[in-house]
């Protein structure tokens, strides 16, 4: 990992998807899928630009595999159009689309070894051998499986054959690469490396990546931008400092990263802050910018780590007490009760060694945030 | 105590059965393929009979000979019978693989609900005798029969065929009642394939038809294997259907050992013809136990 090349400038200011006049590479225009009654997705649109690293995050069975495999070629859109660099693609059979598929059950060839299985794209494609060969050690280098080349997959952990699958669908550098869960079965230092790998290989490449996962910090960690899916539509799609900091409704607020949510009414709102009445901790100010009725139901977001224990401050002051505390090592999570009975969460960094709690079970405490680290959310 | 006897019987039991009813009349078949013929009861010499004790039996003995085996080798017709039931027995097996194939693989691709009903129609002739079934074609086959009798209503001939009593009726006999041995090996073989292979096959740039030569065939192999012993083996030895369908041109082993037993009474050749015929199917019979035994210990592996 020592050689990585810092992240190029180029990154930072990649966001074609706020520049009107960018070209979308994929493009769902209204597509739903049916299975008999059943919708596995519903009027989804949705515009992926080239060379980006685009991740498809929710809960089991909310369509993720179903978008996947359209685009793919193995399910058509009982609605809706998909295009691929300006095309439409539905007449395109799955073998001559430009796009690699890593299957989330991996799919690999059980009569072939690993080097066979990542060479059988290339093959199709009559590639000379030497390439072939030389391709497939680059690949193995970086799944880092050189000397399983000659085993069959059942030789195979579930891990290894998890990352033959993943060599298997970069070996053809397709313009398009759909991964499905591709590191859920690697351990977490593994994950993590292979991680970054991918987003060098993407990024070295040009290539375009839409990737499936369950575990939102990953999602965090490689994409440029994310789509929360539930029940088959899109929730919000957003980069993931956007979804973290400025999540659309509570279901994306909970679904990404730890988070307090308190309910209230809306009591005023005026030059940029909103003040709302809470049960659970009385008056509380956040600034942003909305329209709403007094009185309207609403929700205010918080995440752990901008919370912090002070006293004495004239705002947005939660007090209660320790019930509980997650001592995590680099953080600690104190689990706050407040006096209705709800728990909310604060979590601070521990400067020093902490074998003088100076926070303790059963302390009351008080708690404050700044007005503009939480969202309103009317849902 | 009690279960290691009852472990020793449940192995003795089939040794028992194969001892009684493979074996012994083996032996018997064995030792008749020595003699020689004789216009007697049984119609071949020596007979064992212990009852006159070590001297005559040892007498006996020395009268068995090799001269049936050497007869074989002397008329051209036992090694014809021998290569034709081959000829016949291999391209029978091939024609059952090319006709059992698409039958197993759209009944592996069949939707799960229908697949017992699929199975069942395929073991559904084994419910009425084989003989019968081997008769009716003759009805369908003959110049008169059902066959010929559509083909000339449809226009297509104007002539009747001639297809009984000639090697293509075996053939065809021989398809029809083996079928059932190659479709399902080879269904249960397509059955274990994984639909996903063919995705990632069609994902990584095969067309359809490609796939298949390169997963499915591969992955089936087993199946294919299976089903071709399976018919190969008892097409080699087969009697009913050439001495009921094929003519005078067809020239099986069975045919030949028939004759030989029942119209020349000649046993001692008939058993001669018997043994050898044993010894030309122990190759693929044992190449057939290899391949299951390897089969299993990569199931199991
Ligand atoms: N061929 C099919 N026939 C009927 N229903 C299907 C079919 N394929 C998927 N579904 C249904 O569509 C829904 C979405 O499935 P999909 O595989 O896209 O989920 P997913 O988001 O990938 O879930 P997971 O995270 O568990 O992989 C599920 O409820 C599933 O049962
Ligand atoms: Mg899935």
């Amino acid at each position: 990992m020592a050689d990585r090349q810092p992240a190029s400038a180029s990154r930072k200011t990649f966001a074609p998807w706020s520049d009107p006049s960018a070209e979308p590479f994929i493009v769902f225009d209204n597509v739903t899928k049916r299975f008999g009654d059943f919708v596995a997705v519903n009027n989804v649109s949705l515009n992926v630009y080239e060379r980006e690293f685009f991740s498809l995050l929710g809960p089991s069975g909310c369509g993720k595999t179903t978008l996947l495999r359209m685009l793919a070629g193995f399910e058509t859109p009982t609605e809706g159009r998909i295009l691929l660099d300006g095309q439409d693609i539905s007449t395109i059979p799955p073998y001559r689309r430009p796009v690699n598929m890593m299957f989330q059950s991996y799919a690999l060839f059980p009569h072939m070894s690993v080097a066979d299985n990542i060479a059988f794209g290339l093959k199709q494609d009559k590639m000379p051998k030497p390439e072939i060969e030389e391709r497939v050690a680059d690949m193995l280098r970086l799944v880092k499986l050189e000397q399983f080349a000659g085993r069959k997959p059942h030789q195979l952990s579930g891990g290894q054959r998890q990352r033959v699958a993943l060599a298997r669908s970069l070996a053809k550098r397709p313009k398009v690469l759909l991964l499905d869960e591709p590191l859920g079965a690697l351990d977490k230092k593994l994950r993590e490396e292979t991680q970054f790998e991918l987003m060098d290989i993407q990024e070295n490449l040009g290539l375009t990546f839409m990737i499936v996962t369950h575990d939102q910090e990953e999602a965090m960690t490689v994409s440029d931008r994310i789509a929360v899916m539930d029940h088959g539509v899109f929730v919000q799609v957003a980069t993931p400092a956007e979804m973290y900091e400025y999540p659309n409704s509570r279901y994306v607020a909970d679904f990404i990263g730890d988070i307090n949510i308190i309910k209230g009414t809306i009591k005023s709102t005026a030059n940029g802050a909103v003040t709302l009445e809470t049960e659970d901790a009385g008056t509380l100010v956040v600034h942003q910018a909305m329209d709403a009725i007094p009185g309207t139901p609403a929700y205010i977001a918080i995440r752990p780590e901008k919370m912090q224990v002070i006293s004495g401050v004239s705002q947005n002051q939660i007090d209660g007490e320790v019930w509980d505390i997650a001592y995590l090592g680099d953080l600690s999570i104190y689990h706050v009760k407040l006096p209705s009975g709800a728990i909310v969460k604060a979590s601070q960094t521990n400067v020093t060694r902490l074998i003088e709690r100076p926070i303790t079970w059963e302390d009351d405490i008080s708690l404050t945030f700044a007005p503009d680290a939480a969202v309103v959310l009317l849902d | 105590m009690e279960g290691r006897l009852g472990r020793i019987l449940l192995i003795l039991v089939p040794y028992l059965w194969l001892l009684v009813f493979f074996l012994v009349p083996f032996v018997i078949v064995f030792k008749i393929s020595f003699s020689e013929t004789a216009i007697a009861m049984p119609p071949y010499l020596p007979v064992f009979d212990l009852s006159e004790g070590w001297e005559a039996f040892k007498a006996a003995f020395a009268r068995l000979s090799f001269d049936n085996y050497a007869w074989l080798t002397e008329d051209d017709l036992y090694i014809r019978s021998y290569l034709s039931s081959l000829w016949i027995a291999s391209v029978s097996t091939i024609i059952t693989l090319m006709v059992g194939y698409p039958i197993a693989y759209g009944m592996a691709r069949a939707p799960t609900a229908w697949r017992p009903t699929l199975l069942m129609l395929v073991i559904l002739p084994f419910w009425t005798s084989f003989l019968i079934r081997v008769y009716a074609w003759i009805g369908i086959l003959k110049k008169e029969g059902l066959l010929n009798l559509a083909l000339i209503s449809l226009g297509v001939i104007d002539e009747p065929l001639t297809i009984l009593n000639t090697n293509t009726a075996v053939y065809i006999g021989i398809v029809y009642s083996y079928l059932p041995f190659m479709v399902l090996p080879l269904y249960s073989a397509l059955e274990k394939l994984d639909g996903s292979l063919l995705e990632a096959a069609q994902d990584l740039g095969c067309t359809p038809i490609k796939a298949f030569w390169v997963v499915t065939v591969p992955l089936s192999l087993p199946g294919i294997v299976a089903g071709c012993f399976l018919v190969f083996i008892p097409a080699v030895g087969e009697f009913v259907i050439p001495d009921l369908l094929g003519g005078s041109e067809t020239l099986m082993i069975g045919k030949t050992l028939w004759v030989e037993f029942f119209s020349n009474r000649d046993w001692p050749v008939s058993s001669a013809v018997a043994v050898l015929l044993l010894l030309v199917l122990i190759v693929p019979i044992v190449l057939f136990q290899m391949h299951q035994q390897r089969q299993q210990e990569r199931e199991a592996g």
